[in-house]
């Protein structure tokens, strides 16, 4: 499978990495989060010119993800889409809507996962009560 | 020192025809923060598209939206196209660009449209609206429906437009751009209209970028930006060259969209007159593998598909990053320092859609 051509990352050197470009002028378009099971992968899309950029990163479970948005603030929703719909955590979120930027508390946690359970997971602060299995 | 107020903006409000909630933090009647409340309509489409064939998620991706429904669908089949390494044939990117813009018209009239209704011209907002009925019939005439056009294929297009057809379209345009130098002048000029709008929510060209704004929103800010120039379709033949404002504000951005009504029609003329005698679509085997980033010029600005395919007829991953998602962050900045009076006409000046942002 050809993968999408992107510079690869690690979560030490992101914002360096991403700190360069913000200097060379390019425009962050959108950040793209894919569950690998073990883990996810984080693309960050950039354009300069109608060239675009794409920066590829790893991140094991578990491990926190340095947010970008002390750069590009814009970055702050698409983060916690990603949080909202995959789990993963950023550190330094210039607001931070504790997974419930796109989902209320009834929905499943971390739908958007493709490998694992917890999509399936309810929030543990709904009511047993609501369930209709438990009625 | 002034009393802080917390206003919530939405989620049902006059001016939004879909649901959003802005948390305004006011002192007095001037706003200090603005913080947005997303979620209400948000559909898992992406999440769905994984579950579907990939040739059944041109139906559902163009459903993402349903005002520029067309473009979805069309920005996916690109992407799609890219991984089976299809060559569309001539025709049918002609096709694809007179339907584009066709849709971008409707778009602009319909957010000139709730522009005039947002500051209470219900003449305006009314007489615009039947302007559009001019295009919205186009639409059905060559594709039997108003909006949800459904003419995309990966490969080509399924419909074929018949010279009957494009004079009907031509003398329609006529009437509709007839219709559009009287409103033009209206929505140009009227004091009261100058007055609401002139300096009302201004976004520099340094934040524009900063922030990613996209399409009209960054046009009129200066950024010469549009994806048309990279020749996705069929436009640098036709002499494309993205109309731009420099001031900034409501005005600017309403300037912007009021031109690119009639560039949209000359474009569709253009594409008329070139129309090569091609096969419609080419026929493919097999399913896509590999990853591809699409993206397209929609009405609002730039759109863009992530794909991952993994040779099944599954998808691995669709992402949707829509123009008023990337739109939010540069609202967020204008709404700071504006009258509680002047919010609405900001929110609506970068004719947001909320069903493309949460799909």
């Amino acid at each position: 499978m050809s993968l999408l051509p992107a510079k690869t990352v690690t979560p030490d050197n992101l914002l360096h990495e991403v700190a360069v470009l913000r200097q060379q002028g390019y425009r962050l378009v959108t950040l793209t989060c894919l569950d690998q099971g073990t883990g996810h992968t984080v693309y960050y899309h950039f354009d300069k010119a109608y060239q675009p950029l794409h920066l590829r990163l790893e991140i094991p479970d578990g491990q926190e993800l340095c947010s970008v948005s002390s750069l590009y603030p814009a970055a702050m929703i698409v983060e916690n889409e990603i949080k909202d719909h995959f789990g993963v955590k950023f550190t330094g979120l210039a607001l931070d809507f504790q997974g419930r930027l796109m989902l209320t508390e009834a929905a499943p946690k971390t739908p958007m996962n493709r490998f694992r359970r917890c999509g399936m997971e309810l929030d543990a602060r709904q009511p047993a009560a609501a369930s209709p299995a438990a009625a | 020192m002034s009393q802080r107020t917390t206003i919530p903006f939405g989620p049902q409000h006059p001016v939004f025809p879909e649901p959003i909630q802005l948390r305004l933090i006011l002192e007095d009647e001037r706003v200090v923060e603005a913080l947005p409340a997303i979620g209400y309509v948000h559909r898992g489409l992406e999440k769905l598209a994984e579950q579907k064939d990939f040739q059944q998620d041109v139906f559902l991706i163009e459903r993402i939206c349903g005002i520029c429904s067309f473009m979805h669908a069309m920005n996916y089949c690109q992407g799609i196209e890219q991984l089976l390494g299809l060559a569309v044939p001539e025709r049918a990117k002609y096709l694809r660009l007179i339907w584009a813009e066709l849709h971008r018209m409707h778009s602009h009239l319909l957010f000139l449209a709730l522009l005039a209704d947002s500051f209470g011209f219900e003449n305006l907002f009314m007489q615009t609206l039947r302007c559009r009925e001019e295009i919205l019939d186009l639409m059905e005439i060559t594709a039997g429906n108003r909006i949800m056009l459904t003419t995309c294929c990966i490969g080509g297009v399924r419909k074929d437009i018949t010279p009957d057809q494009l004079k009907r379209i031509g003398t329609g345009l006529d009437r509709a751009q007839a219709s559009l130098r009287e409103l033009g002048g209206a929505f140009a000029k009227d004091y009261t209209i100058q007055r609401r709008l002139k300096g009302i929510g201004v976004l520099t060209r340094e934040k524009a970028h900063e922030l990613g704004a996209v399409g009209p929103v960054a046009k009129a800010s200066g950024l010469a930006m549009d994806l048309r120039q990279t020749g996705y379709a069929p436009y640098p033949e036709l002499g494309f060259n993205p109309i731009t404002e420099t001031n900034g504000d409501a005005y600017a951005r309403m300037m912007v969209r009021l031109r690119e009504l009639d560039q949209s029609a000359e474009l569709i003329r253009a594409a008329m007159g070139r129309l090569p005698d091609t096969p419609l679509s080419v026929p493919f085997k097999g399913n896509p593998t590999g990853e591809v980033a699409a993206r397209i010029e929609q009405s609002r600005g730039e759109l863009l598909f992530f794909i991952k395919a993994n040779g099944s007829k599954n998808l691995e991953r669709f992402r949707a990053r829509t123009p008023t998602f990337a739109n939010l962050a540069p609202l967020l900045h204008m709404l700071p320092g504006c009258e509680l009076a002047d919010v609405p006409v900001i929110v609506v000046s970068i004719d947001p859609c909320i069903s493309c942002t949460e799909r």
